[in-house]
């Protein structure tokens, strides 16, 4: 089995402030991490490498400094890397970010492509589901649980807002996972000595069979209208009460700010 | 001149970081209170390879430097001191000794075990009437031919309950002083070797420290680790890698009361106002700060000259003499930042204090170091 892991660099903080003038992330000063979804999705890949025998690649897109979570995705046990990198990909959105990725995985061989949910500077959980779609492959997002038949079916256990779903899916497909699906293990020393002397493979845009008005921000057609931090909102009120007399405060709240 | 860490040196940070904040540290006050030995501790660090950092992959190792190593050693006893000990024995007292001295054998026999953390090591050299006089060695090892006859008792013999593997240093010929002495590999489980009394500790009090005890133990021929009468300046070479070692387990604790200490002034407030605006605290926190990382630079500096090959007996020395001594006086002041909170166990600075005294103790006391760095001076 061949798998293909995306996995993503991001500043290690769940509160990364924003420049107020320019409204973009401020990332000075802020370590960087592989993103925990994505390191889910790798630790998926590496129990499978484990049980199956699987041979798993790791592919980000970034700037030349993203090196580091491929050679931290060494130290856990991956087998190969590939860096995506060029000027093109730069500003890239959600879409143009998977354009650049499906076409760096169709140059590969798979049987399964793994991405994290979502990153935790964005937050969009766009870039999986749209992988897929470029590729036409069957995907299943937020994967809980997988279990392989060890031929070609996967049968998986995903979250919903109010429980779960157990589907089943052939391969080729594509999941993505959540951080809390396993426990990443951690890198190994003798990993860790033996990560830097792995190649890592850099692909550029003239790797790739995409269109350069796909790529990049000439690619993106989302456009950030505004961006700010969230104000401090006051603590609010509880109130343990049958819903009848809840109703009744509601009404009596929203008639006394006048919205009613 | 270059300060700076190696990438690799840099990711390694990273992960035994992880791995400690996460598994060692919500272990620690356990560990301490309840005296007990961290085997699932041990299980986890062989998994990723962090009792066999500088062993060569083909041996079983990792194939890492003594900087990771010492690294390693730092960042658990951050956490916790018997840790970061039982890491340090093992590895500078056990492995260190088999990997310098021992036959190819002795190598392919021993060390992937030991690496693996399948079996933990030990050193027994201390004996009741041998400490910083070393070369007073009671315990006899007879040649009987087709094997070494034992007898004879050690003492304070760091991870004794809990090892598989001992280096025992022994007399074989009285006649010729420290020249008569060899050292041996002895099993755990070799018939006439038992452990004897476990000591009641005042700090590190997770780590095992036992008698070993030796009637009429007979071991194999093949057992001696080294040459015949070289057994003492084997002993002596192992420890002055023990040193870093024990260097890093002491910054590790004083860097471990730093991170409570900073937080808690911070924290806590007097007269109005957080103890860290008052200057006295500012000022007392920057000299400890200071001595901190001037032990941190004198242990990468000494860990530096043995991964280059180079000779690295009085920086050891130093780097654990300055460590211990900083680590004794950063977790006293520690204490006396948190007041009567810091004097009791709902703190971590109370187990830092009495885990960093041993620092300045074992494996060649702060004087025992003192003669070695002057002893360089004035040959």
């Amino acid at each position: 089995m061949k798998i293909v892991v995306c996995i993503k660099q991001v500043p290690d903080t769940t509160e990364v402030k924003l420049d107020p003038v320019t409204g973009t992330l401020i990332r000075e000063g802020v370590p960087s991490i592989m993103n925990p979804d994505d390191k889910g999705g790798l630790e998926l890949a590496l129990e499978l490498k484990d049980k199956y025998n699987a041979e798993v690649t790791v592919i980000t897109m970034g700037p030349m400094q993203a090196e580091a979570v491929l050679r931290e995705a060494f130290a856990m046990g991956a087998d190969k890397a590939i860096l995506l990198t060029d000027r093109k990909f730069a500003g890239a959105d959600t879409l143009a970010t998977s354009n650049a990725l499906a076409g760096a995985i169709r140059t590969l061989e798979y049987d399964l492509v793994i991405t994290g949910r979502q990153a935790i500077d964005g937050d969009t959980a766009q870039v999986g589901p749209q992988i897929a779609e470029h590729l036409d492959l069957p995907q299943v997002s937020y994967l809980q649980n997988l279990k392989y038949d060890g031929k070609k079916t996967f049968t998986i256990k995903k979250a919903t807002e109010d429980g779960y779903q157990v589907v089943e899916v052939d391969s080729p497909c594509l999941v993505t996972v959540l951080a809390t699906a396993n426990e990443a293990r951690y890198m190994t020393v003798r990993g860790i000595v033996e990560a830097f002397d792995k190649p890592v493979e850099v692909m550029g845009a003239d790797k790739i069979d995409v269109d350069e008005s796909k790529l990049g921000l000439k690619g993106s057609p989302t456009k950030v209208k505004k961006a700010f931090t969230k104000g401090v909102k006051s603590a609010g009120q509880v109130y343990e009460v049958d819903t009848e007399e809840a109703v009744g405060i509601i009404i009596s709240k929203l008639k006394e700010k006048f919205i009613i | 001149m270059d300060f700076s860490l190696k990438i690799e040196e840099e990711l390694f940070l990273q992960m035994i970081r992880e791995f400690a904040e996460k598994e060692v540290k919500p272990l620690a006050a356990e560990i301490d209170e309840l005296e007990k030995f961290p085997t699932e501790l041990v299980n986890k660090m062989g998994k990723i390879g962090l009792m066999g950092i500088p062993v060569p992959v083909k041996y079983g190792g990792q194939g890492g430097t003594n900087q990771m190593y010492s690294m390693a050693v730092e960042e658990l006893s951050r956490s916790c001191g018997t840790t970061g000990v039982v890491v340090s024995a093992h590895t500078s007292l056990c492995v260190a000794p088999i990997l310098e001295n021992g036959t190819e054998e002795q190598k392919m026999k021993y060390l992937p075990k030991l690496a693996s953390g399948e079996w933990v090591g030990a050193f027994g050299l201390t004996e009741p009437g041998a400490g910083t006089d070393a070369a007073l060695q009671q315990t006899v090892a007879v040649d009987a031919g087709d094997k070494w006859i034992l007898n004879g008792t050690k003492i304070f013999i760091t991870n004794a309950g809990f090892a598989h593997v001992y280096i025992v240093i022994a007399m074989t010929d009285k006649s010729q002083g420290t020249r008569g002495i060899s050292a041996f590999i002895v099993e755990r489980g070799t018939p006439g070797f038992s452990i004897g009394k476990e000591e009641k500790k005042l700090g590190i009090r997770g780590s095992s420290t036992c008698e070993l005890i030796f009637e009429n133990c007979e071991i194999p021929k093949e057992n001696l680790l080294g040459k015949v009468g070289r057994g003492f300046g084997l002993a002596m070479k192992t420890l002055d890698g023990g040193r870093i070692g024990i260097a890093a387990q002491a910054l590790g604790i004083a860097q471990g009361a730093m991170d409570e200490t900073v937080k808690y002034t911070k924290e806590r407030k007097q007269f109005g106002k957080a103890i860290a605006k008052f200057q006295n605290t500012q000022f007392q926190l920057a000299d400890m700060e200071t001595k901190v990382q001037a032990s941190r630079l004198l242990v990468r500096h000494a860990a530096y000259k043995k991964d280059q090959g180079m000779p690295y007996s009085v920086d050891a020395a130093m780097a654990k003499l300055f460590a211990a001594e900083t680590s004794m006086e950063v977790t006293t002041k520690a204490i006396q930042f948190h007041g009567g909170y810091g004097y009791t166990r709902e703190y971590p600075v109370e187990r830092m204090f009495r885990d960093a005294k041993i620092t300045e103790i074992y494996e060649g006391t702060s004087e025992v170091q003192r003669m070695v760095i002057s002893g360089n001076l004035l040959k």
